[in-house]
């Protein structure tokens, strides 16, 4: 065969090239604790922290600030959970710190799922009013220091709404006041809709 | 030689192999440039452990070596016992390691000569190693039971190692006539999934209450308390009778069942009691994988001891073994508890080729069964290492579903949707 042996240099190349490649669609691990600590969080919430769903939410991108608290939060008992209240009592301030600052560097990305596209268009508009002054990009934006609510799970956002709405979950005063806003205007249906903007994946 | 030092040799030496032209194959180019770790067993531990060093180096040279083509996860593996879900669904390949760059290798592993430091095969090939993991998982211990062996398992099913199991135990409940008995034999302490055996009761329950209704499943138990075993008899009992003269399910503990015979489906137990079944499932005593005994890795009662900070063995250098073979102090023998082992195992190793010193390590294990439509119960710990090199719980942390007066039906359901989210997370996190 006609120059043989460059074409077989090149394929060579070629597969060390491909190896790197291969290699590196996974990103190399840091060697510390903040790691070490990531990793037992990644077996439930998926791989750098995005769920493959249904239901437990992705943690990657979320600020230090909203990690932190919320870890506290669990930690204290003072937002309901099934199993976070009782794993996040293993931790101390310096584990959530080094686990904050791990997932802070991962990023977010928005689950793709099915949802209902007009009810998701009246979520938008009730979004617009009430949410979005401090959930910004429809709540995509980590420096908010709140959670993702846009392509989150949305068996996560039900149940986060429900735990608000039922008096369950502790709420700033103004998310409050807004949130019985929606009740009042649009009864359940309100909720429903916001829920089914934030699973559109819609900003 | 710092690592960073070390890395650009290595990356030197790549280069200069590449101008040659030499014409290796890549995975000889690896040898060159990487340390060799092989890992013997594909499940959720030396999955895991191969993928979390690749991560850590991804110039390492890695083989893991595996009888079979195909993993089905043992968790999730009752519902497909119950019709729930379908085998397929549980059913894991390898390409998602090959892709990171891991050489897969179909065959099964007949020895570890740790004094070589080189593992070989059935099909004659040895693999050399600089460090090598070790995770077989459980070796069923058919002898414990007079009459049962791998060759009665055929049609008295253990189901204790998904795949074809599962299948020949669900259709030997789909073929099972209305007002029939299932029997479960459960297994002595210490065996792999501490509540699988009584969440594959309640799903059988649950199976048998919405298609068999006269019929009843009754569970022989050589133990006289078993994991989550209040959170289990309360939800038998709102959901299949349990304790009542219609119950949907039985148990029976502290009489193991000594003896089984095949032909008529009847086991005895130690206090002389007979039982027959129409559909029997006998899992059995276990112990650790027959390769980590083969090799010298298990002590007097089947286990491998190892130094729990690393997972090496106490009884050969540079051989680590994770997951269920290993004695892992406080920790049970789950998945999840495997796939945090495994990556505490791939620092350990990093570490011991690096020069490095160990990171201190954190576990974690969190054990979902499902007891009914719309609810499931849990039990989870965070582990740490205590001052005697020990893994233990973090006091105060993890525990069980509350239940009692504490018990509510919403976030019951809610861990339903949380026990496929950990399937879907973890199954991601081993093999893809």
């Amino acid at each position: 065969m006609r120059n043989a042996k460059k074409t077989s240099i090149k394929q060579w190349m070629g597969v060390v090239l491909a190896g790197g490649l291969l290699a590196s669609s996974m990103a190399q691990a840091d060697f510390d604790r903040a790691s070490v600590l990531a990793n037992t969080c990644v077996g439930c919430h998926g791989v750098n922290g995005i769920s493959a769903g249904p239901a437990i939410p992705s943690i990657a991108g979320l600020s230090e600030a909203y990690f932190i608290d919320t870890m506290k939060a669990y930690r204290e008992g003072e937002r309901p959970s099934t199993i976070m209240t009782r794993l996040a009592k293993g931790y101390t301030d310096q584990d959530i710190d080094d686990m904050a600052k791990y997932f802070a560097k991962q990023k977010y990305v928005q689950v793709e799922q099915p949802h209902d596209a007009k009810l998701a268009a009246q979520g938008k508009a009730i979004h617009s009013k009430s949410c979005e002054r401090c959930h910004d990009a429809a709540g995509t934006v980590a420096a908010d220091d709140a959670g993702f609510l846009s392509g989150q799970m949305k068996p996560y956002l039900a149940y986060s709404l429900e735990d608000f709405t039922s008096g369950n979950r502790e709420m700033e005063k103004k998310m409050a006041a807004e949130l019985e806003k929606v009740q009042k205007a649009h009864g359940d249906a309100g909720v429903k809709a916001l829920i089914e903007y934030y699973a559109s994946g819609k900003k | 030689m710092t690592n960073n030092v070390s890395r650009r040799t290595l990356l030197k030496t790549t280069a200069a192999t590449v101008a040659a032209g030499s014409m290796m194959s890549f995975s000889h180019l690896a040898a060159a440039s990487g340390h060799k770790v092989v890992v013997v067993g594909g499940g959720i531990a030396g999955s895991t452990t191969a993928k979390y060093l690749k991560k850590l180096d991804p110039k390492l040279d890695i083989t893991l070596i595996e009888a079979n083509k195909d993993y089905h996860t043992c968790f999730m593996s009752n519902e497909v016992i119950s019709g729930d879900r379908n085998l397929d669904s549980i059913k894991f390949g390898y390409d998602g390691l090959k892709k990171h760059g891991i050489n897969v290798v179909i065959d099964h592993v007949e020895g570890i000569d740790a004094a070589k430091k080189q593992v070989k095969t059935k099909s004659g090939k040895s693999f050399a190693y600089d460090r090598c993991i070790v995770a077989p998982g459980v070796q069923l211990n058919y002898g414990a039971i007079e009459g049962y062996s791998q060759e009665v398992a055929k049609t008295i099913p253990h189901a204790w190692k998904a795949g074809e199991q599962t299948a020949i135990l669900r259709k030997q409940l789909e073929a099972m006539k209305d007002g029939g008995t299932v029997v479960l034999v459960a297994p002595p302490n210490p065996f792999r999934c501490p509540p699988g055996p009584y969440e594959r009761a309640s799903l059988i329950a649950k199976y048998l209450k919405e298609n068999k209704p006269k019929s009843k499943i009754v569970i022989l138990d050589p133990k006289e308390a078993f994991s989550k075993k209040g959170l289990f008899e309360d939800a038998w009992k709102r959901h299949y009778g349990y304790g009542s003269a219609n119950a949907i399910i039985e148990w029976h503990g502290k009489d193991a069942v000594v003896k089984v015979d095949a032909k008529s489906k009847t086991v005895t137990t130690a206090s002389g009691k007979q039982v027959k079944a129409d559909v029997l499932n006998i899992i059995p005593a276990q112990k650790a994988g027959k390769i980590a005994e083969v090799a010298g890795l298990t002590n007097d009662a089947g286990w491998c001891p190892i130094n729990q900070k690393t997972f090496e063995s106490t009884i050969h250098k540079d051989v680590y073994v994770v997951g269920d073979s290993s004695i892992a102090g406080a920790m049970p023998k789950s998945g999840y508890s495997a796939n945090s082992q495994a990556k505490v195992c791939a620092v350990a190793v990093y570490a011991s080729l690096s020069g490095k010193q160990m990171i201190e390590p954190s576990w974690v294990n969190t054990c979902y069964s499902i007891v009914a439509h719309d609810e499931a119960i849990s039990v989870a710990a965070v582990y740490q290492l205590n001052a005697e090199n020990k893994i233990v719980d973090v006091a105060g942390a993890g525990g069980l579903t509350p239940g009692g007066d504490a018990f509510n039906a919403e976030m019951r359901k809610r861990e339903v949707q949380y026990a496929y989210s950990w399937f879907n997370n973890i199954t991601t996190d081993t093999f893809k």
